[in-house]
């Protein structure tokens, strides 16, 4: 499993202007993208998922490109089969804890009802010990379980590869070092793997199979941590 | 007949608020002022355009006239369109308020879970600015039942037919009818108070997560 990134992107207007360069390649199953808040680090993540398309450059997944400008490829980030844990996890705030995780399965006009069940549903919510809340709305539970349904929920759909972005900024720090722990070793038991942003220095330690350091909208420095990297280089700031 | 104006502005203002709200256009601000219009000329300007497009002699009305037959001044589908558009800013304004309240993440993550944009649509964005498009549909039904001046000048009153209850006030005053206007009074203001109340229950609180 790789990943190959080339993209570029300008944001904002005239008066305040991004602009955003990154190149980077990684075989490594954990990739952490560290740098400061306003590096660009979400939009990079976006860009993979398909949320955002580059202005210019590629994006290649396991041998498949996803996005292409040339060539006038862009595959839509439904049929690109990745987990995506969002900074603040993006829980449907109507739907209970069983919809929101099976809310992949079904992809026609109607939610989930509130009994979902399914082999997946049943498997992930034991998995992530969310069963005594299954009929709760995330309004309703604590910072550690609504980052649980939100893990169940990418999981459910079997994804290829696991971008999270920022996923423990939003607990409070006793309860981030427990759930790295937790997170390590569930990524260590499913062997998928995952690309995390984060402007966290203990992310890397816990993650950062391999590291890249963005600032100022490029890649500045590779860290390949023994694992084998490809070529990644800075552009412009 | 207010319900025909409520169901004709629910749709399309659902639809128009949507798109005001998501979708960056050149002259987006342009579109939203003018179909703000309806809620600030007045309403027999209103009516007068309305004459001139759907009239017999209109381009549109002469055209249904001749194509199909259809006449729709004096008629109360007449007084429907009438009513419906000098309310559909009220919907319009709900509707793409609530939808510019949703957060935009919610429906990101629901693509990235494997759904088209129909079903973000249905299943994410309805749902969480549902309260605020009902509520501003409630406003219109209130409106639409009070309509005077545009629909009068479209539709005549034509009592049973086109008779609005606030033209049926004018009229029962006018006669001289005292207690007839006293309760058609009485019926108006409870409806608006109830229609009021219920839209400001729907209201969102706020953004909701």
């Amino acid at each position: 499993m790789s990943f190959s990134v080339d993209i570029a992107k300008s944001v904002g207007g005239s008066r305040r202007r991004f602009d955003l360069h990154v190149t980077f390649e990684t075989t490594a199953r954990r990739t952490v993208i560290y740098g400061p808040s306003g590096a660009g680090k979400s939009l990079t993540l976006q860009a993979i998922a398909g949320l955002l398309a580059p202005d210019r450059g590629r994006i290649m997944f396991a041998g498949e490109t996803l996005f292409d400008r040339e060539a006038r490829v862009n595959v839509p980030a439904r049929a690109r089969r990745f987990g995506y844990l969002f900074q603040d996890y993006a829980l449907f705030p109507g739907l209970n804890v069983r919809q929101n995780v099976a809310f992949g399965l079904s992809s026609g006009l109607r939610n989930p009802p509130r009994d979902a069940t399914g082999v997946a549903v049943e498997h992930w919510l034991d998995a992530l010990e969310l069963r005594e809340v299954a009929l709760q709305r995330p309004g309703e539970l604590s910072g550690g379980q609504r980052q649980r349904v939100a893990l169940a929920r990418a999981l459910v759909n079997d994804p290829r590869a696991l971008l999270l972005d920022e996923p423990f900024s939003a607990l409070d720090p006793a309860l981030r070092r427990r759930t790295r722990g937790e997170l390590d070793r569930l990524l260590t038991r499913i062997g998928i793997p995952i690309v995390m942003i984060t402007h966290d220095p203990e992310d890397i330690d816990w993650f950062g199979e391999r590291t890249l350091y963005l600032r100022e909208g490029g890649i500045r420095e590779v860290d390949d941590g023994g694992m084998d990297g490809g070529a990644a280089g800075n552009k412009r700031g | 007949m207010a319900a025909w104006a409520t169901g004709i502005n629910l749709v399309l203002g659902t639809a128009v608020g949507w798109l005001l709200a998501r979708k960056a256009f050149p002259g987006r601000e342009l579109v939203d002022a003018i179909l703000t219009l309806p809620f600030v000329l007045p309403p027999t300007v209103l009516g007068y355009y309305l004459l001139v497009l759907i009239g017999r002699r209109g381009w549109l009305g002469g055209w249904l006239h001749d194509t199909f037959g259809i006449n729709l001044i004096f008629t109360w589908q007449g007084a429907v369109i009438a009513a419906s558009l000098v309310a559909f800013p009220l919907v319009l304004k709900a509707a793409r308020t609530a939808f510019e309240a949703v957060d935009p993440q919610l429906e990101q993550a629901a693509r990235v879970l494997g759904l088209g944009e129909w079903a973000v649509f249905f299943r994410v964005t309805v749902p969480l600015a549902w309260p605020g498009i009902l509520a501003g549909t409630l406003l219109v039904f209130a409106r639409s039942m009070g309509e005077f001046g545009a629909t009068l000048m479209v539709a005549g009153s034509i009592p049973g037919k086109t008779q609005t209850l606030s033209i049926a006030v004018y009229e029962a005053v006018q006669a001289g009818q005292d207690s007839i206007a006293n309760t058609l009074v009485l019926i108006t203001s409870v409806t608006c108070i109830i229609v009021l109340l219920v839209a400001g229950r729907l209201s969102p609180p706020g953004t909701r997560r």
